[in-house]
């Protein structure tokens, strides 16, 4: 955690289990970490070592087995389901490996999704769309359905959905995991500026340490499910 | 969410896998089609009957008479503590004004012989008021009703008219010749009215005054002339001297029969004050009584209190009344049984509403997990879900109805040619009153809402993972 900052989100000996018949999965298992205000962190580990797990527990999409998430003073362990989702619509974005946009829909249909659930004013979500197409460059594509556009094209709509309630708090899940690397660096880039532009606090889950070093100010390291190294970027 | 964007999204959805859900909505639509059908046709059959059953004269009338006549004399008499009151031209007056009350007759209905190309016939003529012409008996005339309400003419029942001639069209406008008993006062005949005049017709009876010594009957005669022959007969309901065959004016019968001579076949014509209550009553009897009134109601529904309006006066009355709630009984039973079997069709239809959005969340299972993540309640998923049930079955109910109004208008029109083909006047037999349009869809909107509870929850609580 970077010195400065206000603390935005505390995990404390956050577990997450999952009941695998008579076994147990540690997917999560006694994390506690602690992520300041704008701050750029890097989830790192290898495969199943449970970062989508903790993402998803710090998105509010999953509650934990045991400890607590706290988020801006409130911990998510103990929200009722509605206010769970009102956590989700308004103070967090989440974007994912396989950008997860609506197929049937059209790009402004797709954004205007989180703007209907947020009970956005009907005069309003046009320009909120627009705003957030501009933020990742895409104003002309408003019509195109996500098969008309090219991956990177996708996952900065995903990212433009992501941003349309303007939440405190960005979640990448591997945004780069679909594209070739050209692309992913620059939706990485994109995702930086976002960042620095508007405090926009991000958390970045990542297996590409090598990505991870050239943008993140601090890097968390899971194996297994534990926390096993906090270090600076070299 | 707000209402209006989860019904766009709904809609929105529909339209995505249209093949699937218009056939959906289609399954609805014949089965609101088919409640539709069913209920406009019980519906219309009612009010055929209805229609029917208040032109025929049968269930639109009260019969009124003295408590003790005409059915019995004497003993019930003593039940009574007041002197019971008189079926005179003042009682019909008072039972004229009553609320609900079309016109107030009296019955006259008299064995007579008549004679046509002199040859004798022995029948009962019936007097009639204008207001017949309007009965169901008068629909298929062959001829006309009466000119005027005296008119002397008359109308032949259709029976009777083939033993005058078997071929009844040659009748109208020949010469009848009625023969009629006149009974005339013995007492103080007025100046100048001779027993054997001619002018006995022309004079009303009810201007008769005086008390009479007794009186005699007279043979008299007058010659009519047949203007109509109809089938049916007015009042056929309501025999009790047998069937009227020869039909005249009211008017005219009232004038040549006057209605003591009805009332001398049922009951004494001018009862002679009981010896104890002579002097109570202090008033000689006064003009003539009527042995039975008919009176006519304007609407079916105001039998049964205008019945007890004249209960009250102190008169025995009689109708048929039970018998139209019988009917009405019948026909809220059939209506019952017509509308288990259009919702047997809705019922599966619902089933299909059940299937189709099964499937869908099946389908969407992603999608839906992406809502959640976007920050979708369950609650917002379940309403998406009922939304889209919500608007499969509106739209289907309005369709239903629709395509149930092409099918009745079919049918109608379906057996209107047929009634033509036999020559019978067109009928409304299917009828869709609009509360039955506004219930269908209602009908069809929330069986489609139970039918997407189950999808709905279901939906809302399928993981959120992404
Ligand atoms: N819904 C689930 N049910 C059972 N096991 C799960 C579930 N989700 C994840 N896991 C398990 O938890 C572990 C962590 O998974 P995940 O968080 O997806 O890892 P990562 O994102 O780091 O690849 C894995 O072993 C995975 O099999
Ligand atoms: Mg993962």
């Amino acid at each position: 955690m970077s010195d400065a900052a206000p603390r935005i989100l505390r995990a404390e000996r956050v577990s997450r289990h999952y009941a695998m018949g008579s076994a147990v999965i540690r997917a999560v298992d006694e994390v506690s970490l602690e992520v300041g205000a704008g701050e750029f962190v890097a989830l790192l580990g290898s495969s199943g070592s449970g970062k989508s797990t903790l993402l998803n527990l710090m998105g509010g999409l999953d509650r934990p087995t045991s400890g607590a998430m706290v988020v801006a003073g409130r911990d998510l362990a103990t929200l009722g389901a509605e206010e769970l989702a009102r956590y989700r619509r308004h103070s967090v974005g989440m974007i994912f490996q396989s950008f997860n946009l609506v197929p049937r829909m059209t790009v402004e249909e797709n954004l205007e999704l989180p703007l209907r659930l947020a009970e956005v004013e009907r005069g309003e979500r046009r320009a909120r769309v627009e705003e957030a197409l501009d933020r990742v460059g895409l104003q002309a594509r408003l019509r195109h359905r996500p098969s008309e556009l090219s991956g990177g094209e996708q996952q900065r709509v995903a990212i433009a959905r992501a941003l349309v309630n303007r939440p405190t708090i960005l979640l990448a899940d591997e945004p780069t995991g679909n594209l070739d690397s050209r692309t992913g660096t620059e939706i990485l880039t994109l995702i930086e500026e976002i960042n620095r532009a508007s405090g926009t606090t991000v958390v970045l889950v990542t297996h590409e340490e090598a990505r991870a070093d050239r943008i993140a100010k601090r890097k968390i390291f899971l194996a297994d499910g534990r926390l096993v190294e906090e270090r600076k970027p070299n | 969410m707000k209402t209006y964007d989860l019904v766009e999204l709904a809609s929105r959805n529909l339209r995505e896998s249209v093949l699937r859900n218009s056939l959906t909505t289609l399954g609805i639509a014949v089965g609101v089609a088919s409640l539709v059908a069913m209920l406009s046709l019980g519906i219309g059959l009612q009010q055929l009957a209805n229609r029917r059953l208040e032109h025929s004269g049968l269930f639109d009338s009260v019969l009124v008479f003295t408590p003790r006549g005409p059915e019995g004399f004497g003993p019930r008499r003593a039940a009574s503590p007041a002197e019971p009151r008189r079926l005179d031209e003042s009682a019909r007056q008072e039972i004229s004004r009553i609320a609900g009350v079309a016109e107030a007759y009296p019955e006259i209905r008299v064995p007579t012989e008549v004679r046509y190309n002199d040859r004798p016939f022995r029948t009962v003529v019936e007097g009639l008021p204008p207001s017949a012409a309007e009965s169901a008996a008068m629909e298929g005339i062959q001829g006309h009703f009466f000119s005027k309400p005296d008119a002397a003419e008359a109308i032949l029942q259709a029976d009777f008219a083939k033993e005058l001639d078997p071929d009844t069209a040659r009748l109208r406008g020949r010469p009848l010749t009625l023969v009629y008993a006149e009974s005339v006062s013995l007492g103080n005949f007025p100046p100048g009215r001779s027993p054997t005049g001619p002018a006995a017709a022309g004079r009303s009876p009810r201007s008769d005054r005086g008390e009479p010594a007794g009186f005699s009957v007279l043979r008299k005669e007058a010659t009519l002339t047949i203007v109509g022959v109809t089938e049916s007969q007015p009042n056929a309901g309501f025999e009790r001297f047998g069937r009227a065959r020869i039909f005249v004016p009211l008017d005219l019968a009232e004038k040549m029969i006057p209605p003591q001579i009805s009332a001398l076949l049922d009951s004494p014509v001018r009862q002679p004050a009981p010896p104890a209550q002579a002097g109570s009553a202090g008033r000689p009897t006064d003009g003539p009584l009527y042995a039975t009134l008919i009176v006519r109601v304007a609407d079916v529904k105001n039998i049964e209190p205008v019945e007890n309006a004249i209960k009250r006066m102190g008169f025995s009355t009689f109708s048929l009344q039970d018998a139209t709630r019988n009917l009405r009984q019948f026909f809220a039973v059939l209506d019952l049984f017509l509308g288990i079997f259009g919702s047997l069709a809705l019922a599966v239809a619902s089933l299909g509403i059940i299937n189709t959005l099964v499937m869908a969340i099946l389908e969407r299972r992603r999608e839906i997990g992406i809502l959640k993540a976007l920050g979708a309640s369950d609650r917002d998923v379940k309403g998406l879900f009922f939304a889209e049930a919500g608007v499969m079955g509106l739209v289907g109910g309005a369709a239903g109805v629709a395509l149930g109004w092409a099918i009745g208008h079919t049918i109608n029109l379906g057996a209107n040619i047929y009634l033509q083909r036999q020559n019978l006047p067109s009928q409304t037999i299917w009828l869709v009153p609009w509360w039955l349009v506004v219930g269908a869809i209602a009908f069809s909107l929330v069986v489609s809402l139970l039918a997407g509870l189950y999808p709905a929850s279901r939906a809302a609580r399928l993981e959120s993972r992404c």
